[in-house]
């Protein structure tokens, strides 16, 4: 129940509902994924320059001489990108490297004005951590993964090309040249769609948390890229192909799952699998060959002259140094991650993993959780979480809501949480208030409830009435439950909730039923 | 006869203070000056509103006794390789023939701050690649030494000629320069004036268009030593936009006991593989008489060896022709520059303007660096070429500092800058790019390729009655050594550098 909800977000925040495992199955063949992530980093200014790192200012106007490759202007490394990085290093358990240094990597493009990206191939900031993450899969218990990170890197971003078809021509925004990334480098540790799909997923969760990057896929502050190929069990990989332009988690599980199974359907019909990127079209939920990358390139690596070495402090005592980075003062500054969260949610208050791992996955959902638990005394745990996880996200996928955009304050679910726990309202009149209270958040949940009369029925007469009366227009459901059909009584409940407007105690009208039925 | 001709920086702005002459009218004298020796073709661009202005500005400070240093109202040029802003800075190529920089050169900031007054633009070979002064599209520049200017004149030398012509007709009392493997020390060795190259870092590039990042240094020109400090201090020193510059902050040389430089504490090397093939007699004899000079009034004068001398122009041109074709990337025509009129594809339009705006030096280096870049032959040109310049840097750390056993300790040494005198232009032009740099920058390349401070000064004439220059090395950021040593030199050999016909047949 939980995993299915979880997976039906339809924002680029959650999973997809259309997952599919690759179809044709190929006997003792495996599916080999490896993902290269690429992060913008959340700074004010950018990586060699001091002009704005803001998304979406107006075209061309954060940019720096530097950045538009006038002759003569030189790279000045930003500290804050370093510290980011080293931090992010830290928290996916990397080696970070005492020294690390910057390349020259070119090819020519309208949108790299310098005619090279400067980024770092020999010598990377941090190197050897890993990735362990929760995988859900709908229908199959969740399971933990591990993804060797190879490399950890700082690097330029590009400027964006726009072409106009009609008037043939090209247009370029340097706004975002120079911008700050990360490129994270996994190993292909992975087997499917859901499994990349969970890594980023996971990923994400701890850039956030840490505050390194926005991880917005829609502005392109979170790239995936994924290479992919197929082998027989007990031989080695086969070719692979890298998937670019991949826009959203939903894609990244739909794009690899396509891929494998495009690359299982060409080796069935007896084909080759070619060393190739591909691109992600999503309208036909297909990769497609990208032309203009046919043509192998040759970036000519080379040291960027205009940079010395990078050095940090990876001293696990001495932090004093100044102008050095301290590796040790950075990973004292590192908050919790998502994995020790769910942990302690498991200890604390008996949640099951699922659980966890939802209550993790939405910021949000988590925040309402711990309020409740701390300001409602007594209230178990597991009432909390199916009204958290069952009613709230419910109603925010069945209205396309994000979680992060509904309107319910802490205090709105506290109160009707509290109601539910004294029993003063039923589920059915806390799924009614959500609804009322997205629309018109100023009012009180008391108030609410007294208007528009939610309040519960328990009064015993009032409910044996209710319950007499269905009986008498159950008498088929009766008598399937009399001769020990159990599920028919659900008929009879169904029909008392009707008959009460959805307000009387179920708890009570199930004991009544039973205790009558049993009787006559 | 312009009386002022002669004075050193500090006299003339002790001039200036005194009353008895005025910026403004030494400005005026400069660019007449540089107007009648056009023939020299010192000058891309002169800048004469600018210069007036700010000659008219430094008058005011000297009245109110407000001057801002030495340097305020002295007539100084700039290599057309350092942005200027809002004044076109084209590195005599047709690529930047309409570049106009937003900002200017660290360096051009702080002489303009020290009251500097920029005269113009000098001449040089395109992006600063070759050493005569001869692959400019504006024209080569002419060596003031020449006797005859119409037909058989000699070059200037390069890349930064237009800036030593510009020092050695007295248009300026100082130039800046670009040195990445000789392009100072080797024009002022042929036209007769002071060239210094100061240790890698100790200057910012910050605006000086790159040739080769990791050894270029602004360079400077000057009729004698103490000028060449002058200007050295007023532009010296870290620069947070340059992160190459040594942290360091720049304590001023202060030179002003030079007399009492005591030679016997001065230990001179003599590298015996600078005595190469090619070497003229009369360099020869001039580097011998200056070394039995310094030894005959009480320096400790050895031979020393730096084996790998003779790889170091092998490997000055890989690592040369690499970072050419990275830095030349970027002239596309999309954002600045020359851009070809064709408009059929980004491609087509990035061929044709590298085709129409580079010439064949700058092309044929761009493909060899590429080629040396190359996945398949990294290793074994580049990497390889690194691995060469430690040895060449470790050679001078080893005489330097670190000798072996029975081997001296230098504090500088003293070689050749050039191997001739001034080659006559038709003579220079019959050989290819690549020959002519071979030779030209034999000598000085290798304090590139390790970063040292290295200078030229200028000794005698030759039978020719052309210019002799010599170069002294020291260790990184011993530039005070190096300059006490050169100015000793200089008031030894009292060489006039302003003593040739043509400054004055010119000017009359």
């Amino acid at each position: 129940m939980y995993k299915k909800l979880l997976l039906s977000k339809s924002t680029s925040r959650g999973f997809s509902t259309q997952i599919q495992t690759a179809k044709t199955n190929l006997k003792n063949w495996k599916s080999v994924v490896g993902l290269e992530v690429h992060a913008q980093l959340l700074t004010d200014s950018k990586l060699f320059s001091g002009s704005s790192n803001e998304f979406g200012a107006p075209l061309n106007s954060a940019v720096s001489h530097f950045d538009a490759s006038i002759p003569g202007t030189l790279p000045v490394l930003n500290r804050k990108c370093v510290e980011i990085g080293v931090k992010t290093a830290i928290a996916l358990g990397c080696r970070v490297n005492e020294v690390s240094m910057f390349d020259r990597k070119h090819y020519f493009y309208a949108d790299l004005p310098v005619g090279y990206q400067i980024t770092q191939q020999r010598a990377a900031l941090a190197n050897d951590g890993e990735l362990t993450f929760p995988v859900i899969v709908p229908g199959k218990k969740t399971y933990y993964k591990k993804a060797r990170l190879l490399q950890l890197q700082l690097e330029q971003d590009s400027g964006k090309s726009l072409h106009d078809e009609e008037l043939k021509r090209s247009l370029v925004d340097l706004n975002r040249a120079g911008a700050p990334l990360i490129e994270l480098v996994f190993a292909p540790d992975l087997e499917t769609g859901e499994e990349a799909a969970s890594l980023v997923k996971e990923l994400i969760l701890i850039l956030k948390s840490l505050r390194s990057c926005s991880c917005k896929m829609e502005e392109g502050a979170l790239r995936v890229d994924a290479n992919i190929s197929i082998h027989r069990s007990g031989e080695p990989f086969g070719v692979r192909t890298e998937v670019k332009n991949i826009g959203s988690v939903r894609s990244i599980s739909q794009a690899i799952t396509f891929e494998i199974q495009r690359q299982f359907e060409v080796k069935l019909n007896g084909g080759v699998i070619t060393n190739e990127t591909r691109s992600w079209d999503a309208t036909t939920r297909s990769t497609v060959p990208m032309r203009d990358k046919e043509v192998l390139q040759d970036y000519r690596f080379m040291p960027e002259p205009n940079l010395p070495p990078l050095r940090l402090n990876t001293s696990a005592t001495d932090t004093s140094c100044s102008d050095i980075i301290s590796v040790a003062s950075i990973s004292r500054g590192i908050p919790e991650l998502p994995e020790d969260t769910r942990s302690n949610l498991i200890k604390k208050y008996q949640l099951s993993q699922d659980v966890a791992v939802i209550l993790v996955n939405e910021a949000k959902l988590l925040q309402y959780f711990i309020s409740i638990m701390e300001h409602v005394p007594g209230i178990p745990a597991k009432l909390v979480t199916n009204f958290l996880i069952n009613d709230l996200l419910t109603f925010c996928n069945k209205r396309n809501v994000d979680i992060e955009d509904c309107q319910l304050s802490y205090i709105h679910l506290e109160d009707i949480l509290s109601a539910l726990h004294a029993g003063t309202i039923n589920l059915q009149a806390g799924r009614e208030l959500i609804e009322i209270i997205h629309e018109n958040p100023s009012q009180k949940v008391q108030t609410l409830i007294k208007d528009h009369n939610l309040e519960q029925i328990t009064d015993e007469k009032m409910i044996e009435q209710f319950c007499r009366q269905a009986i008498e227009q159950h008498e088929q459901a009766v008598k399937q439950y009399q001769s020990g059909k159990k599920k028919a009584l659900f008929a009879i409940v169904g029909e008392v909730s009707k008959l009460s407007k959805q307000k009387a105690n179920m708890k009570m009208v199930v004991a009544f039923l039973e205790k009558i039925l049993k009787s006559e | 006869m312009k009386r002022h001709l002669q004075l050193s920086i500090k006299q003339l702005s002790g001039f200036y203070a005194d009353g008895s002459i005025s910026p403004r009218t030494v400005v005026d004298h400069s660019l007449d000056d540089a107007i009648k020796l056009k023939r020299l073709n010192a000058f891309i661009r002169l800048s004469p509103e600018k210069a007036l202005h700010q000659a008219k500005e430094s008058d005011h400070r000297y009245e109110n006794k407000e001057q801002l240093g030495v340097l305020d109202g002295v007539p100084i040029a700039i290599k057309d390789n350092f942005c200027t802003k809002e004044l076109t800075t084209t590195c005599a190529s047709r690529m930047l023939s309409n570049f106009v920089p937003p900002f200017n050169a660290t360096v051009c900031e702080r002489l303009a701050n020290a009251g500097a007054v920029l005269i113009g633009k000098t001449n040089m070979d395109q992006f600063a690649m070759g050493s005569g002064t001869v692959d400019s599209i504006f024209g080569p520049s002419k060596n003031i030494w020449s006797n005859d200017l119409v037909d058989k004149w000699h070059i200037a030398g390069g890349s930064s000629g237009g800036s030593a012509t510009a020092v050695a007709a007295g248009i300026c009392y100082a130039a800046i320069g670009s040195d990445t493997g000789g392009s100072t020390r080797n024009p002022a060795a042929y036209c007769g004036v002071v060239g210094l190259k100061p240790t890698y870092g100790l200057i910012s590039r910050h605006g000086l268009i790159p040739l080769v990042n990791s050894m270029d240094v602004p360079g400077i020109f000057a009729r004698n030593v103490g000028d060449c400090l002058d200007v050295l201090n007023a532009i010296a020193g870290p620069d947070d936009r340059d992160s190459t510059t040594i942290r360091k902050p720049f304590r001023k040389i202060d030179m002003s006991f030079n007399e009492e430089l005591d030679l016997r504490n001065v230990r001179i090397g003599i590298p015996k593989e600078y005595h190469c093939e090619g070497l003229s007699n009369e360099v020869l004899e001039t580097w011998m008489k200056v070394a039995d000079l310094l030894e005959d009034s009480g320096a400790h004068v050895h031979q020393v060896s730096l084996p790998n001398t003779s790889a170091s122009i092998f490997v000055y041109s890989i690592l040369n022709q690499c970072e050419v074709a990275s830095n030349m990337a970027r002239y596309d025509g999309i954002e600045y520059g020359h851009r070809a009129e064709i408009e059929s594809s980004t491609e087509e339009l990035y061929a044709n303007t590298r085709a129409e705006g580079f010439n064949t030096v700058v092309k044929t280096r761009i493909l060899t660096g590429n080629y040396f870049l190359l996945r398949k032959n990294y290793h074994k040109y580049f990497e390889k070429a690194l691995r060469v310049r430690r040895l060449i840097s470790e050679d001078f750390k080893r005489v330097f500092e670190t000798p072996k056993n029975d081997e001296n300790i230098v504090d500088v040494l003293l070689t050749p800058t050039t191997l001739t005198d001034a080659p006559l232009y038709n003579d220079f032009v019959s050989q290819s790019n690549r020959d002519q740099c071979a030779v030209q920058d034999f000598c000085t390349q290798p304090a590139n390729m390790a970063g040292i401070p290295a200078i030229s000064i200028p000794i005698r004439l030759s039978k020719r009655g052309l210019p002799i220059g010599l170069q002294l090395m020291s260790k990184s950021l011993n530039e005070e050594m190096l300059l006490r040593v050169a100015g000793w030199i200089e008031q030894q050999v009292e060489f006039d550098c302003l003593a040739n016909e043509q400054i004055y047949a010119a000017r009359s």
